[in-house]
């Protein structure tokens, strides 16, 4: 077995589990406000990808300022949806959020796959990015070490906001003691929206880093997203850089089991979820709540 | 007044099974009755026991998988094929049931919807499932090593029978002291923590029970329609089976059979009319969560209980 093959297979992991990474983040944020497992987290995904490359079909917009358009977008739609939608479950059992979150998935894939069919659909690399450095034992494409550096710099923006800042700190306030917190006059269910739209901004966000390289179709975010359950279940919910670090690392084993046993690469990230239900029930960094 | 209203329920379940098939199209038939039986043992899990799970297509897939593997290569009888899929799917959902118990709410969902892709992805790639192809022409043999199921009506009656006797099993199971103790893990685990219930084992064997009976479901489905697919293991079956239990009405006797009438019907319906099927049972999803929580028999159950 040659160095360049498992180097090689190694950045993929590690560009997944930058993936994960922003997913499982949203997941959390979402999950500490408005305690819904979002999984309609997947289709925002995928709408990140759709909006970027309709912007850049039919607007001539380009990669760049999709970084910013995008998860704007993404973000605003969520926060609509929650408003119509999501607030109507908030005092009924987790369970409907789950399901109600669920159906939001299957309507907008149904939706897009009617519009766009399943057919995959190209997003080139911007020029700016393409190319790449030879490193002496392998190659590294200057897109893939764009997308972990992106998805690092989102994730630590994240995290910075929610630990160091003000917003953060009224955030973390909302999410342990709501009641309270409305007692000293923030006004929680709008931090509740705002919270929801970072969340699914986050998946946006990932949905455009990911369209150069994998295509762009209706179906992308389903199969993700239970991938990131799964991490989530390892991880826990509780701690956010725990849960970059989980990705990251079931990234870097999905790529490692690509090395050793190519058939049970997208399998093994549940595989390593009954080993830690079996020695750690609650979780790598359990916070059961 | 609600014994009466569950009476009331059999008599037309039973006048309904015995007329359908001159009415209907017999295979139709056994398509909503594979369903109903599949959403009445998802609805034993969570609506007497409160365990949702997100994965039960896991069961209902194995149980046709395995089924359809021996009709066809090994040659077993109706029955044993039967057996043989009710007991990988009872074996299978001992193990996630195991796993998953030890987590509580949303994290149980979450577990079962991750153990139920992997069973997907095995599906996927063992050698047996054939892959995208999926076990195609299973022959349905005969039943009692009499009569051949390749006869619709033969095929209607004889399914009709199983699924009578596994919802009659089910029924038996919610009003046994089984079932009144797994209710009350279900509405205060604490409690029944206190009054020295071993919690955990009647949650597993309730997970067990479920998953054996959604396998049986899975197992007549294989050999009524002579297929097993990948669609059958894959995570928006066990969406489908969670829509009927809700559109019916979660933890009513009767509502996930009323909630599969509906959701094949629709279905059928559907794919004719050149509609995206996803996009509309997404729709219904949402409407069902925001609107119509009780489902068609937990309204209809409230009407009649309010009136008397």
């Amino acid at each position: 077995m040659n160095g360049q093959v498992i180097a090689g297979q190694l950045l993929v992991g590690l560009i997944n589990g930058s993936f994960y990474a922003m997913m499982s983040l949203g997941l959390a944020v979402i999950f500490g406000l408005l305690n819904i497992a979002n999984i309609a987290q997947g289709a925002f995904y995928m709408m990140g990808a759709f909006f970027s490359w309709m912007l850049l079909r039919w607007g001539g917009i380009g990669y760049f300022p999709a970084l910013v358009l995008v998860p704007l977008g993404v973000g605003l739609i969520g926060m609509a949806i929650e408003r119509l939608l999501l607030v109507h479950v908030y005092k009924l059992d987790h369970m409907y959020g789950l399901l109600l979150t669920f159906g939001i998935l299957m309507f907008t894939q149904g939706l897009f796959v009617w519009l766009f069919a399943t057919a995959g659909r190209p997003y080139p690399v911007p020029p700016a990015l393409s190319g790449g450095f030879d490193l002496g034992f392998m190659f590294l494409p200057k897109y893939r070490a764009w997308i972990i550096l992106t998805s690092m710099t989102f994730c630590l923006a994240t995290w910075f906001v929610i630990e160091k800042t003000p917003v953060g700190r009224t955030l973390r306030a909302a999410t342990e003691k709501p009641m309270l917190t409305r007692a000293f006059g923030v006004n929680v269910p709008a931090l509740m929206t705002f919270g929801f739209g970072v969340g699914v901004a986050l998946a946006g966000a990932a949905g455009l880093l990911a369209a150069p390289i994998y295509s762009v179709s209706p179906i992308m975010g389903g199969d993700l997203i239970i991938v990131v359950f799964a991490i989530v279940v390892i991880g826990g919910m509780g701690s956010i850089l725990g849960s970059i670090v989980t990705s990251l690392s079931l990234g870097l084993l999905e790529g490692l089991a690509r090395v050793v046993y190519p058939q049970s690469a997208n399998m093994v990230v549940f595989i390593i979820m009954i080993a830690v239900l079996l020695i750690r029930p609650a979780g790598l960094f359990g916070r059961e709540r | 007044m609600k014994m009466n209203f569950d009476k009331a329920g059999w008599i037309v379940l039973i006048v309904a099974l015995l007329v359908a098939p001159w009415i209907f199209y017999p295979l139709l038939l056994v398509k909503i009755l594979c369903y109903a039986l599949f959403a009445s043992a998802f609805n034993l899990l969570l609506g007497t026991c409160g365990l949702m799970s997100f994965g039960h297509a896991a069961f209902f897939g194995t149980a046709a998988y395995v089924a359809g593997h021996a009709a066809k290569v090994w040659g077993l009888p109706f029955e044993a094929c039967l057996a043989v899929g009710v007991a990988a799917a009872a074996a299978v959902g001992a193990v996630f049931g195991y796993l998953s118990i030890r987590r509580q709410g949303i994290y149980f969902a979450m577990i079962t919807l991750a153990l139920a892709q992997l069973i997907y992805f095995l599906a996927l790639q063992l050698p047996f499932t054939h892959a995208e192809d999926g076990l195609t022409s299973i022959p349905r043999g005969k039943v009692l090593g009499l009569f051949s199921l390749d006869d619709n009506i033969v095929l209607y009656y004889t399914t009709a029978v199983i699924f009578l006797a596994a919802f009659s099993f089910i029924y038996l199971v919610i009003n046994s002291t089984f079932g009144q103790i797994v209710r009350a893990i279900r509405d205060n685990e604490m409690r029944a923590v206190s009054l020295g219930y071993d919690v955990n084992r009647y949650k597993l064997l309730a997970f067990t029970l479920s998953a054996a009976i959604a396998g049986l479901a899975g197992a007549n489905k294989a050999i009524a329609f002579k297929l097993a697919t990948l669609v059958d293991v894959h995570w928006t079956t066990s969406g489908n089976v969670i829509l009927m239990t809700l559109l019916g009405g979660l933890g009513t006797l009767f509502g996930p059979v009323a909630g599969a009438l509906v959701f094949v019907m629709l279905e059928n319906y559907l794919a004719d009319s050149g509609l995206p099927v996803q996009l509309v049972i997404g729709a219904i999803f949402i409407l069902c969560i925001l609107l119509f929580r009780r489902g068609v028999i937990g309204e209809i159950e409230r009407l009649v209980l309010r009136r008397s």
